[in-house]
């Protein structure tokens, strides 16, 4: 059984972030963490890949800036780590990234669950996974807040999804992709013998041409990222003498509001 | 060219987020000079269409074998892949809700075309189009464009204003049929369980959320609760007996932070936030909040936030139109009654 899991580096969540005057997107030198939903995938992966007796291998893709979440995913206890990048490409346009991540997972041949995040906390897209699994033809389970059974040998898998609505649980065939939500698991902190054989990782990079794919053309384009005006708020700080006429006075604000 | 809509069905209803998408589709068709097609497949198709059509779709293909009686993603998006092709709209909408977002993906990848997820405003520049859409947890917005023969959106819940109903108004239906048949779907659905009714928090007008400060509710534990850990019992009794009574008489959804749901105060599915959902309320009446920035990642885009806070330097307030400083636990039960109070007449 071998397990894949995707993830990249994203700004620290607490950063603060502009666009910058050359209209570039910037957090400064505040450190960049692992997209924290990518916690709780690449945790299941690695206990999905134990259960089974398998391995379970890390993609980024993107610049040597992704190097990081990759560093953090060996510290974690995930086996090997990879890095996709080709300059050429504009990954920011989903089709193009989607064709390099199934052009990985072939690649490696024997791949059979491949475990993302429920999204990117900075561009939170949500779009990813779905692309990969369509271009694999493989089994599609999103929002999973529980694996119930996975048996490779059989070839099947049993979830809990988690939607708008309420709760299901799906039966499916793999090899399948699924996206997992918080509170699926617990993620591990990377340990003192993890950070040292992260930090001794040499991470192999492969391009377009090592994964023998043509890419295709870019259909979306970023036009521009601009600072949102600042949401300038008069706050008013209810007065009155107990909660009640403070309550009393809130409750009228509140319908001159219209929100009602 | 006309501008497609997946109207999302759930037990044979319409999510009514969906006209959203509609009143989204029609500005975009107008300023093509086309029309608004709307894709309604499963349970009572017709009728859905129907309603669409009150909500400014003048077509809708509609769909109800068997294989799409139930939302199934391999069967829908087969379906909406197939008329894409044979049709090649200009634009494919639906809201981006768990389902859209999977569906449009997938259907996108199968025409080749562009994606672009989570807009809150669409325009067209010389019949190309602009799409804004949030980044970074709303710090930085981005434009984004197409240029592919269809362009996929899904456009965020509440960001659009549903057009007005009209009942006058007539759809024309064409009828298809699925391309897929149970066998050749691999995902088996076994069972449903559903979520409470004050969850919804995405498509909610109001939301009452609650922090950890919950856990600072005065009443004594119970002896026989004794075994339970004593903040969680008061945490818990405060949602139920302090919170929701204030969310009922708003027709509110319940929130919370992170820090309330980490603590098993009360259950994920009702985390505001970066690693939670994002909500666009009409007002977000926060309880015990601090406003730590990952909260405010999926809240700052409210209309009218309220904080009630014993904290008069929380964080929370910088972003609040009106703040109460005092014990929630006071102010929030006579917030209740003054409502009620008001509501009531
Ligand atoms: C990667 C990452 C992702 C995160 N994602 C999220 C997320 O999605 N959502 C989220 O919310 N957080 C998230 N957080 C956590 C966030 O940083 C904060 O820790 C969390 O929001 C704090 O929750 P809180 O405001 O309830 O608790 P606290 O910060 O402890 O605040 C409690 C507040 O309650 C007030 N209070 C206490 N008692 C009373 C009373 N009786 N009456 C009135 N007020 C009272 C206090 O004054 C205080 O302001 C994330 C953090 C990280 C690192
Ligand atoms: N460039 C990338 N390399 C690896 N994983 C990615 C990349 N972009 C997005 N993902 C993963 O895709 C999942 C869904 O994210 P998104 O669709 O970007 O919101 C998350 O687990 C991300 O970590």
């Amino acid at each position: 059984m071998h397990v894949v899991s995707f993830t990249r580096s994203t700004p620290d969540t607490a950063a603060k972030v502009w666009v910058n005057e050359e209209g570039k997107v910037t957090w400064g030198d505040v450190a960049t963490v692992v997209n924290p939903w990518d916690e709780y995938s690449l945790e299941e992966a690695i206990v999905q890949a134990k259960r089974c007796a398998g391995e379970a291998t890390v993609i980024a893709i993107g610049p040597d800036i992704n190097d990081d979440a990759l560093k953090h995913s060996i510290a974690m206890g995930i086996t090997n780590a990879l890095r996709i990048d080709e300059p050429k490409a504009d990954i920011r346009d989903s089709l193009v990234w989607s064709a390099l991540a199934a052009g990985a997972i072939k690649k490696l041949g024997n791949v059979e669950l491949v475990v993302f995040g429920k999204e990117s906390v900075d561009v939170a897209t949500d779009q990813h996974s779905y692309q990969l699994a369509r271009r694999l033809g493989w089994t599609m389970l999103s929002y999973v807040s529980n694996i119930i059974a996975l048996d490779p040998d059989t070839g099947t898998i049993r979830v809990e999804q988690m939607l708008e609505q309420g709760k299901r649980v799906l039966s499916a065939r793999l090899p399948a992709v699924i996206t997992v939500m918080k509170g699926i698991n617990e993620p591990r902190y990377p340990n003192f013998l993890g950070i040292r054989k992260a930090a001794k990782a040499q991470i192999p990079v492969w391009s377009a041409a090592n994964l023998g794919i043509a890419l295709p053309v870019a259909a979306t384009t970023v036009v521009a990222y601009h600072n949102p005006p600042v949401r300038d708020v008069a706050t008013e700080i209810i007065p009155g003498k107990d909660s009640a006429e403070k309550a009393a006075i809130l409750a009228e604000r509140l319908f001159e509001e219209k929100v009602l | 060219m006309s501008v497609y809509v997946w109207i999302e069905t759930y037990a044979g209803r319409a999510n009514p987020s969906s006209w959203e998408a509609l009143a989204a589709a029609a500005k975009l068709a107008e300023n093509l000079g086309s029309d608004v097609t709307a894709l309604v497949f499963g349970e009572n198709a017709r009728t859905i269409a129907t309603e669409a059509g009150h909500f400014g779709a003048t077509n809708a293909y509609i769909c109800n074998d068997e294989a799409v009686n139930e939302y199934r993603l391999e069967a829908y998006a087969q379906l909406m892949t197939d008329l894409v092709k044979q049709h090649q709209p200009a634009f494919v909408l639906a809201v981006a809700s768990s389902r859209g977002r999977e569906l449009l993906a997938s259907s996108a990848v199968d025409t080749e075309s562009g994606l672009i997820a989570d807009a809150t405003d669409l325009r067209l520049d010389k019949r190309r189009i602009v799409a804004t859409r949030p980044a970074y947890a709303g710090k930085v917005s981005m434009e984004m464009t197409s240029n592919s023969t269809t362009t996929y959106i899904t456009v965020r819940g509440r960001a659009f204003q549903a057009p007005p109903r009209d009942a006058n108004a007539t759809v024309s239906l064409a009828e298809i049929q699925t391309v897929l048949t149970m066998n050749d779907i691999t995902v088996e659905a076994e069972s449903f369980t559903d979520a409470a009714d004050d969850v919804n928090l995405t498509d909610a007008a109001i939301i009452v959320s609650g922090g950890r400060g919950m856990a600072n509710n005065p009443k004594q534990v119970p002896s026989d609760q004794d075994t339970v850990d004593p903040n969680v019992w008061k945490a818990k009794d405060g949602f139920e007996n302090t919170l929701r009574p204030l969310a009922a008489v708003l027709g509110a959804a319940v929130g919370a932070s992170r820090a309330a749901v980490d603590a098993g105060y009360i259950p994920y599915e009702h985390q505001v936030g970066q690693t939670g959902k994002v909500v666009n309320p009409d007002l977000y009446i926060a309880c015990g909040i601090s406003g730590a920035i990952q909260h405010q990642a999926g809240m700052r885009g409210s209309k009218i936030i309220v904080a009630i806070n014993k904290d008069a330097e929380a964080p929370i307030f910088k972003l609040a139109r009106y703040g109460i400083v005092g014990d929630l636990y006071d102010v929030v039960p006579a917030l209740t009654a003054a409502l009620q109070r008001k509501l009531g007449s």
